[in-house]
């Protein structure tokens, strides 16, 4: 069975997804990168989907889940590279990818990372810590 | 039935296993690039047929799906069946309600791909099977 590889990029880990993404692959990639994020103490992932022609709803809610997971192991999520196309039809199909932040390529993602994670650098660290974050990427 | 004229020989993929939905989308999109749909529409079909092969797995425990150029005399399209003999869908108007789900996903698999094509038509009997055929027309 093939893995989607996942790279360290400093605090970073950045998944280039090269192949037509079988359902069985999208659910190891969650697993790995769950794992990955535990054992680097990363703060950020990029999800790179230049490659990927679809995005159903399976692949919609394996990525939403993704980013789930990361927030709750404090890794932010950004999905990048998304195609013109699969916009529009993710859009028509119904998929909100509620709670998945995008950015148009790898360079725009690594940027809102470093913006985000400078952002929770200035907030105190208390218990209102979530909603000030939300706040934050909102803006 | 949908009325349209063959314009090529139908070609069919089992469903058995989840590498099953990766082989009908790559049919669907070659035949989608033969018959030179845009992008955007090829994005469509293939995501809808993507979304109605797994719940061809998932729901019908299997089956079929076939794959033919047609037209209607104006415009050229691609028809896709989805063929299975499982339990049937006895309550189709949850079936098509966005978010229901009796499988785990997202509930967008059946209404998502009715929005995504131009032709859509479900018969299914409860204990003997569904089949699903649906047309997308060039623009």
């Amino acid at each position: 069975m093939d893995r989607v590889p996942i790279l360290v990029l400093g605090d970073v880990l950045l998944v280039s997804i090269q192949i037509d993404l079988e359902d069985q692959l999208a659910l190891h990639l969650q697993e790995d990168l769950a794992e990955k994020i535990s054992a680097s103490s990363a703060h950020g992932v990029i999800i790179d989907i230049t490659a990927l022609d679809i995005v159903d709803s399976f692949v919609g809610r394996t990525l939403a889940t993704i980013a789930a997971v990361s927030k709750v192991l404090d890794a932010e999520t950004v999905l990048v590279g998304m195609r013109p196309a699969v916009a529009i039809t993710l859009v028509e199909l119904g998929l909100t990818l509620r709670g998945i932040r995008t950015a148009l390529n790898v360079e725009h993602g690594l940027r809102l990372l470093r913006d985000l994670r400078a952002a929770d650098e200035f907030e105190p660290d208390d218990e209102d810590e979530v909603t000030a974050d939300d706040s934050a990427a909102s803006r | 039935m949908i009325d349209v004229e063959a314009l090529g020989p139908a070609r069919r993929q089992e469903i058995a296993a989840d590498d099953d939905v990766v082989r009908v989308r790559q049919l669907v999109r070659a035949a989608a690039v033969e018959s030179k749909l845009s992008l955007v529409d090829q994005t469509k079909l293939v995501t809808a047929a993507s979304e109605l092969a797994r719940n061809t797995l998932v729901y019908g425990g299997g089956g079929y799906a076939e794959v033919q150029p047609v037209s209607n005399g104006r415009r050229r399209g691609i028809r896709v069946v989805f063929a299975d003999e499982g339990p049937g869908i006895a309550d189709l108007d949850q079936a098509f309600t966005d978010g229901y789900t009796t499988g785990g996903g997202l509930g967008l698999g059946l209404s998502g791909a009715r929005r995504l094509m131009d032709e859509f038509e479900l018969h299914t009997e409860v204990g003997a099977g569904t089949v699903i055929t649906a047309v997308k027309w060039e623009r």
